[in-house]
């Protein structure tokens, strides 16, 4: 358990440091770094369930909110600053939010 | 078995400088705002194996406290970056 979660968190600082924008940046923030830290505490969980035999309830909730608002806050990031107009990579092959988004103006007119 | 918690929480140590690089050079805001979002979550692994090395229970109400205060900070952050406010009283976009 604790070893996939200290491999997916070392591939999401990787993946910050490398990718080319926002918002691939954002992807792999939101995913792999909500499947490591709920790895992490899942194994820290059983340790001290099943080792030192404490049955510690706060972890539950922790991971099962870890789980509901990392990816949410992923979102919230990616369309704030897709709004705000940063630039798309340079490597970007379509957009599909800009005809949304005019969309949206042109109803709004 | 306290060397494999060890040896994860220097791998951890290191995605932790690899996204503080993130955070200082960030080109934009919202690669800042990501960078602090991640820091948050690793900082969670780092307190959640602390505690597993140390082998206390008290630790672990941490957690719970720094997750839910990294989730409200992103969320303030990303409607900063939205509208340019945090507390609006117009409703409707």
């Amino acid at each position: 358990m604790i070893s996939t979660g200290v491999i997916f968190s070392a591939v999401t600082a990787l993946g910050l440091v490398r990718l080319p924008d926002v918002y691939t940046r954002t992807h792999a923030a939101s995913k792999s770094s909500t499947l490591g830290v709920m790895g992490i505490l899942a194994g820290t969980f059983i340790h001290f369930w099943l080792i030192e035999d404490h049955f510690n309830p706060q972890l539950i909730i922790a991971i099962a909110f870890l789980f509901i608002t990392s990816p949410v806050a992923g979102h919230l990031i990616g369309r704030a600053s897709y709004m705000s107009g940063i630039p798309l990579a340079k490597e970007t092959v379509r957009d599909d939010m800009k005809a949304a988004v005019e969309k949206k103006l042109d109803e709004k007119k | 078995m306290m060397m494999f918690y060890w040896i994860s929480l220097l791998i951890i140590s290191f995605a932790f400088a690899g996204l503080l690089y993130r955070l200082v050079k960030g080109p934009t805001v919202a690669d800042r705002v990501v960078a602090l979002d991640a820091l948050g979550v690793a900082l969670v692994s780092i307190v959640a194996l602390l505690s597993l090395i140390i082998g206390t229970e008290f630790f672990l109400e941490i957690i719970l406290l720094l997750s839910i205060l990294s989730f409200i900070g992103t969320t303030a952050f990303a409607k900063f970056i939205e509208r340019g406010v945090i507390f609006d009283r117009n409703n409707n976009r």
